[in-house]
């Protein structure tokens, strides 16, 4: 796919190439956040309310928890792999604190966050071990995850419903209070975008990923510890399933064995149009962020001019496709300006 | 598809099977490694059945393991060619809903029967076309297309029928669901899935389409080069998993006696595990429909002997991600346990670094 992007090389024409390749995905970035601005719009002409503080907070609140998995899943996917536990993940690190908290009301609050992403950080722990040491394709490997842990919740969790009643009031807290009129779930999902998408810029492991997922043989080549960095990558896509987990109980109050069910394919879809391409090497976590933005906000438009619920899936599934479909377009066209400009600088 | 960085060789099957070997010169050795193992499950699901409980081997269970393996196991028949070329196909489970909603809503407005199956058909080759389209003359990834399509056909589904539960089908089309196929103990759906895994068993093993379809699989480039028309092929697969789709789509209404917009949702993973678990490899060029039937024997079995001891759908899926997962790790560990034991080998010879450069070309070989 767009290989060209977001490959650091050393030189003139390289740092050329990389200037190109930082453009491209800020244009990507600005274009989601144009959409989402758009949407907003045309949305409150048709019915003023949309612009209310209300409407604005429940987009946030939803884009929160989707925006989260897609960090974790963008690191992911562009090493070229994909991981669909993600929505087990949660579900499980969700009710696993609900019971805790059931059977334990006056566990500290901070620390069932940690119990939360201590879950999550197991889980991926072990796809990625399986993954990488036995070598057994993610997709099939998280496949199994998703089938295992979702199934295991239902052991423990058939019958047992976590009442809104026993979990802490500060816990909850945290799910409708909002700082500044934005809701604290947001916030704590805008600064792990933040950390995670300096981290992802600006180290050297972490463009190691984007090395791995442009092409595996070459880095392997120079030396990229392939294994080490992809099973880094599950974990942390792990860890933060588990944090996401956390905060769904935060917001909902409660939680079933159903809890985040099909979560996984609603991610990797906000990931792929926050222009993340599947097929690794290139992507941004504040663009998949923004791509879960776009879609919840979508979501609630639709909701709010009253084509309900209807028109709600199929819009975001044209939205997918016309996403990649740019996508492709802007690929084509950069690699052949990127070669045009190399050339003349051969030439030269 | 996906193309795993850490992953050396397509999904190997064993130590022996180089990229090319199951296509080619030896298919039946590696092959009947994973095949055999799949029947001697079969074998064991079937005697954990007959032990767990006295109704397992009577003539409800025939009917009801195929009445309820049904869809998914049609649906797994189009997805292990898909897979073969290298793609993958998630929007099946949709276009069964999509296929369900356009046919109790037709028959509600008091269209003619068959007329209505023959255009929800068509809709299915529509769906289907979309994909192939996208995947083939844009050139997009097909687990994005997918993804895109599976939620735009539920949402077609939802706007067609929305919240309408269509039902009084003719009772000659809704006694598949209740009566097993004349002369036999088997549900209709699953004679369906019979005789349509012969004609992809013969397509898929004994044409040239079906070799053309390994080739691609195996190596994209060098099949086009040797004239096989690549993006024709995939899209007609694509075309043909919509088709097949919408097929179990009115399968699944009629067996149901009544039609909702949210039929079969989440059954996309089902079959792409089934597929997977039959030994097909999800990198493509790799895998038999004889895999895939034994693995919905597998699977079927396992379920109805579950259901009998009350154990839940969602309490199954451990049983089956654990098998999933068993059916890779199998093969690549025994590679694994190979590749590390030859390296100890030459360790003990030579210094690492040389053993980490034999490590290299092999990464390289994909």
């Amino acid at each position: 796919m767009t290989s060209i992007v977001d490959m650091p090389l050393h030189g003139a024409p390289a740092a050329k190439s990389h200037r190109v390749a930082e453009t491209l995905s800020r244009v990507r970035e600005l274009t989601i956040v144009a959409a989402v601005l758009i949407v907003f719009a045309v949305t409150t002409a048709k019915n003023h309310s949309f612009a209310h503080s209300h409407s604005i907070q429940e987009i946030l609140t939803g884009t929160a928890i989707i925006a989260l998995l897609g960090v974790g899943e963008t690191l992911v996917i562009v090493t070229r792999n994909v991981d669909l536990s993600v929505g087990s993940t949660l579900g499980l690190s969700a009710f696993e604190i609900g019971d805790l908290f059931t059977h334990h009301p006056h566990f500290p609050v901070p620390l069932a966050f940690l119990v939360g992403i201590a879950i999550g950080t197991a889980t991926g722990a072990v796809i990625g071990l399986v993954t990488v040491v036995a070598r057994v394709p993610s997709l099939v490997v998280t496949l199994a995850a998703l089938y295992i842990i979702r199934g295991y919740v239902n052991v423990i969790g058939t019958g047992v419903q976590i009442e809104p009643s026993s979990i802490p009031s500060s816990f909850q807290k945290v799910g409708y209070e909002s700082v500044l009129g934005i809701p604290w779930l947001f916030v704590i999902v805008v600064v792990v975008v933040a950390v995670v998408a300096w981290v992802m810029r600006s180290f050297r492991p972490s463009r190691d990923l984007y090395a791995i997922g442009s092409n595996p043989e070459a880095a392997a080549l120079a030396g990229v510890p392939i294994s080490k960095r992809v099973f880094t990558a599950f974990v942390v896509s792990g860890a933060l399933a588990g944090l996401a987990g956390a905060l769904f109980l935060a917001e909902y109050a409660t939680v079933d064995a159903t809890g985040g069910s099909g979560y996984e394919l609603t991610v990797v879809a906000a990931v792929v149009v926050g222009g993340v391409a599947i097929f690794g090497g290139s992507g941004t976590v504040v663009g998949a962020a923004l791509g879960a933005l776009l879609l919840q906000t979508i979501n609630q438009a639709l909701q709010a001019v009253n084509v309900a619920q209807f028109w709600d899936e199929g819009v975001a599934g044209a939205l997918l496709l016309a996403a990649i479909a740019f996508d492709r377009l802007v690929a084509v066209r950069a690699a052949s300006a990127l070669r045009a400009k190399e050339g003349a600088t051969y030439v030269a | 598809m996906l193309h795993e960085p850490a992953t050396v060789g397509p999904a190997a099957r064993g130590p022996d099977a180089s990229p090319g070997s199951a296509g080619t010169a030896r298919p039946w050795r590696s092959l009947l490694r994973w095949e055999g193992a799949l029947l001697v499950l079969f074998v064991g699901a079937l005697l954990y059945g007959g032990a767990e409980t006295k109704e397992f081997f009577t003539q409800n269970t025939v009917f009801y393991f195929g009445n309820n393996i049904g869809e998914v196991a049609i649906m797994a028949l189009p997805m292990a060619l898909i897979i073969i070329t290298g793609e993958i196909d998630l929007s099946v489970a949709s276009m069964l809903g999509l296929a369900a909603s356009v046919f109790g809503d037709l028959f509600s407005h008091g269209v003619e029967v068959w007329l209505a199956m023959a255009i929800v058909l068509l809709v299915g080759a529509a769906g289907g076309a979309l994909n192939g389209f996208l995947v083939t003359r844009i050139g997009l990834p097909s687990i994005a297309v997918t993804i895109g399509t599976l939620t735009m056909f539920r949402g077609l589904a939802e706007i067609v029928l929305g919240n309408r539960e269509p039902t009084n089908f003719p009772a000659y089309l809704t006694k598949i669901g209740l009566v097993p196929f004349p002369g036999t103990k088997l549900s209709w759906i699953f004679v369906f899935f019979l005789v349509l895994a012969v004609v992809y068993a013969v397509v898929l093993h004994a044409t040239p389409v079906g070799r053309s379809i390994f080739a691609i699989g195996l190596q994209e480039q060098a099949a086009f080069f040797s004239g096989i028309r690549v993006k024709r092929i995939k899209f007609r697969l694509f075309v043909l998993s919509g088709v097949v789709c919408a097929f179990v789509g009115l399968l699944d209404a009629f067996k149901n006696a009544s039609v909702r917009y949210d039929a079969g949702t989440g059954l996309e993973l089902n079959v792409v595990a089934v597929v997977l678990f039959g030994g097909i490899s999800i990198f493509g060029g790799r895998g038999t429909i004889g895999g895939v039937v034994l693995s919905v024997l597998v699977v079927g079995t396992i379920n109805e002997a579950l259901n009998l001891i009350n154990v839940t759908q969602e309490k199954q899926n451990i049983v089956f991600g654990v098998l999933l997962l068993v059916s890779v790790l199998l093969p690549n560990g025994a590679d694994g346990f190979h590749r590390l034991r030859r390296r100890l080998k030459r360790s003990g010879r030579s210094t690492r670094s040389i053993g980490n450069q034999q490590y290299l070309p092999q990464e390289a070989t994909q």
